[in-house]
């Protein structure tokens, strides 16, 4: 086995929310780390359970936002102040409040597409990236519980087991190659 | 659930809350004395000297060189066209600062006194608390009309807060009669008489819309229509609460349709009546959706306050983060609505650069005492709620909320200031001991209506066909 060029996995397969969100409890009790779990539909308190840190999506949000809004305005300060001045109804040539609309649209466009493009990149969605499908069932009737090998200290017949107590339908391995 | 929820939950007006409201007053009434004292000595009064009272400000020639204008050479500019097309109209037209200075003088006002700003400070407080008042009911029948369940805990609180209507209707009514000749240029007889010198042709072609009865009417029939809902909205809401079954609910968001229609039409068209006919010569259409902005953004601000108030006094435990999230969220977004009108306006009138249009900006700009007001009621109203209530742990704090709800409240009272008193008191506008005194009095008044109001209805609709719902809300 190439331990170096593959990810292992063990994956507790469940099919039933609440089964899910005891064992959830239970597996991370027992000293377990889950990496990700995926389920067909929204499950709600599942964030809490799994103890995610809160997204930094809204940070990046507000940064695209900021250069949006930077970008816009200093172009169009330059282009009409600068580069080639006109006058426009009578205004200055650099009238801010002629810029601000351009200025709102680009901060919209920027932000939108930069947290677009984050979270393509987060969720492994880029181009040419492979995202990695544990079990296709999870797209119809099956909760899978992804739990890394590399990131846990336990051995893998010690997560079995601990799987095995949380009333998993199916323990099953999943390796991907890096 | 941490804290038990007590669905049969009553509030008590405490006597510490009455004291409060009591002290406010009574401070309001001596700043309010005070400002009036100073305002018979002639004390404390804003003047521009340099400023010919009647005169530059309302200039159109000098007008149309003022803000919006480029620094590039005179003849190349497309103002000078504007000037002499000005200049030729003036005469037959009257341009509105002349024809106003004259027919002030011919009707015997010598220029804005304490008692003119008096009166514009009863107006601008009646306009902005009736705001409150008519948009607290415009949320609830909001509520109904989108059948949302998450609101339905604390649907109390801004349906109390509407009954304010019949004291505002009362106030907003003696102060039209007692001071309409202050507030408003157009109810001066001699500007519709052809004869004399002050017949003003463009007020006068709006006499069909700006004569005294059929404005009174106006103003008659916007309340009645606003009181009668709000009795009709809470009568079915406190049967609700005796007989319970979902069939209240039905009568109820069939009673808040109807309103909101009705609302539509009356809030645009009391914005025109009572605001924008204090300049009768300018007029902007958006005009409407502005002051509705305005009052919607106050009432979301206000009933918030009120809540999270009522929360830490340990009322509403049925409210948790999640309900005060989405009050921020309403708080924020109306923020930017608001910006979003305000900007319209804005950009419109400053790109066409119609004298007739810009004037009302001109007014706003180029005077040293407004104009740092126009840009504090932005960063008030649009930058200060925006940057704070940015991120997710402000909007689920009540300190956040306290703090944001009281500026946006204020800001949104300078808002009326600076719709209103360029128009009344034209460069004599103040700030003083007067205005301070006067919101006081009116923020202790509307206190004590509104929280006695809370005394007589369960605090909690407890047969509300979306309580559960609203206990249950997570975001």
């Amino acid at each position: 086995m190439a331990v170096a060029h593959t990810d292992n996995y063990i994956l507790g397969l469940y099919d039933d929310e609440d089964l899910l969100m005891d064992a959830i409890k239970h597996v991370r009790s027992s000293g377990v780390i889950i990496e990700e779990v995926y389920s067909p539909f929204p499950i709600h308190g599942i964030d809490e359970a799994l103890g995610y840190k809160r997204s930094r999506l809204p940070i990046a949000a507000f940064l695209f936002g900021l250069l949006g809004t930077t970008l816009a305005l200093t172009m169009q300060i330059y282009m009409l102040g600068f580069d080639w001045p006109m006058i426009i109804g009578g205004k200055d040539f650099v009238s801010l409040p002629a810029f601000i609309p351009v200025t709102f649209e680009l901060t919209v466009l920027i932000g939108a597409l930069g947290m677009v493009a984050c979270f393509m990149v987060v969720s492994n969605l880029k181009p040419y990236g492979k995202p990695r499908i544990f079990d296709t069932r999870s797209t119809d009737n099956l909760h899978v519980m992804a739990i890394n090998l590399k990131s846990n200290r336990l051995s893998p017949a010690e997560i079995r087991d601990v799987l095995a107590a949380s009333r998993a339908a199916e323990i099953n391995d999943k390796s991907f190659e890096l | 659930m941490e804290h038990p929820i007590h669905i049969d939950e009553r509030y008590k007006f405490s006597s510490g809350l009455k004291k409060v409201l009591g002290i406010v007053l009574i401070i309001g009434v001596v700043l309010l004395a005070g400002g009036i004292i100073m305002g018979v000595m002639g004390v404390g009064e804003h003047h521009e000297t340099s400023t010919d009272a009647a005169n530059p400000l309302y200039n159109l020639k000098e007008a149309s060189e003022t803000p919006f204008t480029t620094q590039g050479p005179t003849e190349m500019s497309p103002e000078s066209g504007v000037v002499e097309h000005d200049a030729a109209h003036g005469d037959e037209a009257h341009p509105r600062g002349s024809g106003n200075a004259a027919a002030d003088a011919a009707t015997s006002h010598a220029g804005p006194t304490w008692l003119t700003r008096l009166y514009s400070n009863f107006w601008i407080n009646n306009l902005f608390f009736t705001g409150l008042a008519i948009a607290g009911l415009f949320w609830v029948a909001i509520q109904y009309a989108a059948q949302a369940g998450w609101s339905a805990g604390f649907k109390r609180i801004p349906l109390a807060m509407a009954s304010w209507l019949p004291v505002a209707a009362v106030l907003m009514l003696v102060t039209w009669l007692i001071a309409n000749h202050d507030l408003f240029h157009w109810t001066h007889e001699a500007l519709y008489d052809e004869t004399s010198p002050d017949y003003d042709p463009i007020i006068a072609g709006k006499k069909g819309y700006l004569n005294t009865f059929f404005y009174l009417a106006r103003m008659v029939v916007f309340f009645a229509i606003w009181i009668i809902f709000f009795y009709l909205i809470r009568r079915e809401s406190m049967r609700e609460d005796i007989h319970g079954g979902t069939s209240y609910w039905y009568t109820l968001r069939k009673y808040s349709a109807i309103f909101l229609v009705l609302f539509a039409v009356s809030s645009s068209m009391a914005a025109w009546d009572w605001v924008m006919s204090l300049d009768p010569h300018w007029f902007s259409t958006l005009f409407g959706w502005y002051v509705f902005a305005s009052w919607w953004v106050s009432a979301i601000a206000a009933i918030t306050l009120i809540v999270v108030l009522l929360r830490e006094a340990g009322y509403l435990k049925i409210v948790n983060a999640n309900h005060l999230h989405d009050l921020g969220k309403f708080l924020f977004a109306f923020s930017i609505f608001w910006t979003y009108l305000w900007f319209s306006q804005f950009l419109l009138i400053y790109y066409a650069n119609i004298p007739e249009e810009s004037i009302y900006y001109i007014e706003r700009l180029t005077s040293d005492y407004y104009s740092p007001i126009f840009f504090i009621n932005l960063f008030l109203n649009f930058l200060f709620p925006f940057l704070v209530l940015m991120t997710r742990d402000a909007k689920r704090h009540s300190i956040f909320l306290k703090i944001v709800c009281t500026v946006v409240l204020f800001g949104h009272w300078l808002d009326f200031y600076l719709m209103v008193t360029p128009a009344v008191m034209k460069d004599f506008g103040g700030f003083g001991l007067m205005e301070v005194g006067l919101i006081l009095i009116y923020a202790s008044a509307f206190g004590f209506v509104v929280m006695s109001a809370l005394t007589k209805m369960n605090l909690i609709p407890k047969h509300h066909p979306m309580l559960q719902e609203s206990m249950h809300h997570h975001i």
